[in-house]
């Protein structure tokens, strides 16, 4: 059993094909794995599952609790959807079926996206798989941590500032968030519609480009959804030669550990052996990403949020009140603090005499950020900084202090609000502020919109000179 | 600086009814997150087009055919209290 879990998603399918792996054993082992989840990763585990054939053939694969599945509890990670059951499979999740996957169980997440740590889940945080006492990061940290706790061979997650790749970061795995566009948002419950994507968290790039492929494309039910003209291939690039790299000037951020600069910048070395050139490039407005991302992302959720008022779905409270009443309550007992902080920050960004000063402004930096990385990609081919300025940090570290914790997604959100695709890679590990046993660090990597086979192609080469085999010592699956 | 009456009157748009404690709280964790945004006030963005929406596209349309309704029970089954085919609520009039 246990040497079946060794395997990659690609190494799985091609026995499973070639015949040398059952289908129904593979699924049986999974399904063990994820019954022994003692991180709080799983909110729900599937009973069967592995009789697909495709490209996807029998893996099973975890899904944020994010994603609708029909007939299957969806909550967000929110006490105001619990017991709800959608009519409908989200767009990706369908399509992993259609290419052969089954979903192995629906992770738990921050509380409708909105969090770096999964602290803010109303079922209680993941652990992570590295160290019980840290975080595994979020808001997709239940689909991180089951990746690298080896509970799945891997899963799908959702990123709107950073959701899949600093947890990826911080979980030692791989995790990408494709072009805005890439993949349908059609059953992803929004959080903030102009950010939202799917994308998944792997334990290689070879892996990630395998689910990208069976996801992406055009959906009717998603009018923003475009698709990865080309589709997208198993990456195959062995060097990094003729292929120019950004390190963003501004990077002198104080707050990085000197750990997590030591692994960046010994990978920024790994890249020079395999061929690549690394110069400094401007992206001056990047640092006001966070501002930026805290106006905007807070102001559609206030919108998006609206919907849930005891009315067509989840719990009620205040019934014996009036019509107010009852929405205020159902509200306030349903919402956990930081949603409540996220709709309270949205509506004053959207309110009279602010709209202007905040919102407007915002979009307008918005487009400052864009044009920066458009400036960038002129004259690179890739902008790369750490995904996370520290590795994982301790539960409880950062709780009282909203601001501290939203500065966790100051080298992801940048990436979010132009709407490019990046990735994550585990780039070596560090011993944390305060010592303690060493940690995973993530190296990331964005391109232009559109340009994945590109991200994965250097990626995957980075990956391989990289060699990272390090894994929980405290194996969370037993 | 977001004073609590302000954050009274927030809490009222968005349908949120905080407690006294959350009151205070919310103020100062406000306060605090808006000094921080307040950076881009700072910025020359007069001549700046607004991003809405990162993906060139505009008037998405499709046929314009029928196609079946999700089953009406199957939706009010969700609801925390369907009533004669009908989503029931409170009175939106106090007693």
């Amino acid at each position: 059993m246990g040497e079946l879990l060794e395997l990659s998603v690609a190494q799985a399918v091609a026995r499973i094909e070639a015949g040398e792996v059952s289908r129904g054993e593979y699924f049986a082992a999974w399904r063990q794995a994820a019954a022994g989840d003692e991180l709080n990763a799983y909110l729900w585990r599937a009973e069967e599952g592995g009789e697909g054939e495709g490209a996807l053939g029998g893996i099973p694969v975890a899904v944020k609790d994010l994603f609708c599945t029909d007939g299957v509890e969806t909550t967000a990670g929110s006490r105001i959807l619990e017991g709800h059951r959608p009519l409908y499979t989200a767009t990706a999740v369908r399509k992993l079926a259609e290419a052969g996957a089954s979903v192995l169980g629906k992770t738990n997440m921050d509380e409708f996206a909105m969090g770096s740590s999964n602290e803010n889940s109303a079922y209680g945080p993941v652990l992570n798989p590295w160290d019980r006492e840290r975080v595994p990061g979020g808001s997709s940290g239940g689909s991180a941590a089951v990746v690298g706790g080896r509970l799945a061979p891997c899963a799908i997650g959702t990123d709107t500032g950073g959701s899949i790749r600093q947890p990826a970061a911080l979980c030692g795995i791989v995790g990408l968030k494709p072009t805005y566009g890439a993949i349908s948002r059609y059953g992803m419950i929004a959080f903030a519609s102009s950010l939202d994507q799917c994308g998944p968290l792997t334990r290689d790039v070879t892996d990630a480009a395998l689910l990208l492929a069976a996801m992406q494309g055009r959906d009717p039910c998603d009018s923003t959804s475009v698709g990865i003209e080309g589709g997208v291939e198993a990456p195959r690039r062995e060097d990094l030669a003729g292929l120019r790299f950004a390190v963003p000037a501004e990077l002198a951020h104080d707050a990085i550990e000197p750990g997590v600069r030591e692994v960046f910048e010994a990978t920024l070395k790994r890249i020079e052996e395999l061929g690549g050139e690394i110069a400094e490039a401007p992206l001056p407005h990047a640092e006001h990403g966070i501002s930026a991302y805290y106006v905007i992302a807070p102001a559609e959720a206030s919108s998006n949020l609206a919907r849930y008022d005891g009315v067509r779905y989840g719990i009620r409270k205040g019934e014996a009140g009036d019509l107010i009443e009852m929405y205020e309550t159902t509200r306030a007992e349903g919402f956990g603090e930081e949603v409540k902080r996220r709709i309270m920050l949205g509506t004053y960004a959207l309110s009279s005499g602010y709209y202007e000063a905040y919102y407007g402004r915002a979009q307008k930096v918005r487009t400052k950020i864009a044009e920066d990385y458009a400036a960038a990609f002129a004259r690179f081919d890739f902008v790369v900084t750490p995904t996370s300025p520290s590795v994982a940090f301790r539960l409880g570290e950062k709780t009282d202090d909203p601001l501290a914790m939203y500065m966790n997604d100051f080298f992801t959100v940048p990436m979010s609000l132009a709407g490019i695709p990046a990735i994550s890679i585990p780039a070596g590990l560090a011993t944390p502020n305060g010592g303690g046993p060493e940690l995973p660090v993530g190296f990331q990597i964005a391109a232009p919109a559109f340009a994945e086979q590109r991200l994965l192609d250097a990626a995957y080469a980075l990956e391989r000179a990289i060699g990272f085999e390090a894994r929980p010592g405290d194996g969370a699956g037993g | 600086m977001i004073e609590r009456d302000q954050v009274l009157h927030v809490a009222k748009l968005a349908r949120l009814r905080l407690s006294d404690a959350e009151v205070e709280r919310m103020a100062g964790e406000l306060s605090g997150i808006l000094d921080h945004v307040d950076r881009i006030a700072k910025l020359e963005l007069d001549e700046v087009e607004p991003t809405s929406h990162v993906v060139a596209l505009e008037n998405v349309l499709r046929a314009d055919e029928p196609r079946p309704s999700w089953p009406k029970d199957a939706v009010l089954e969700q609801a925390p209290d369907p009533a004669e085919g009908a989503f029931r609520v409170p009175s939106p009039q106090a007693e």
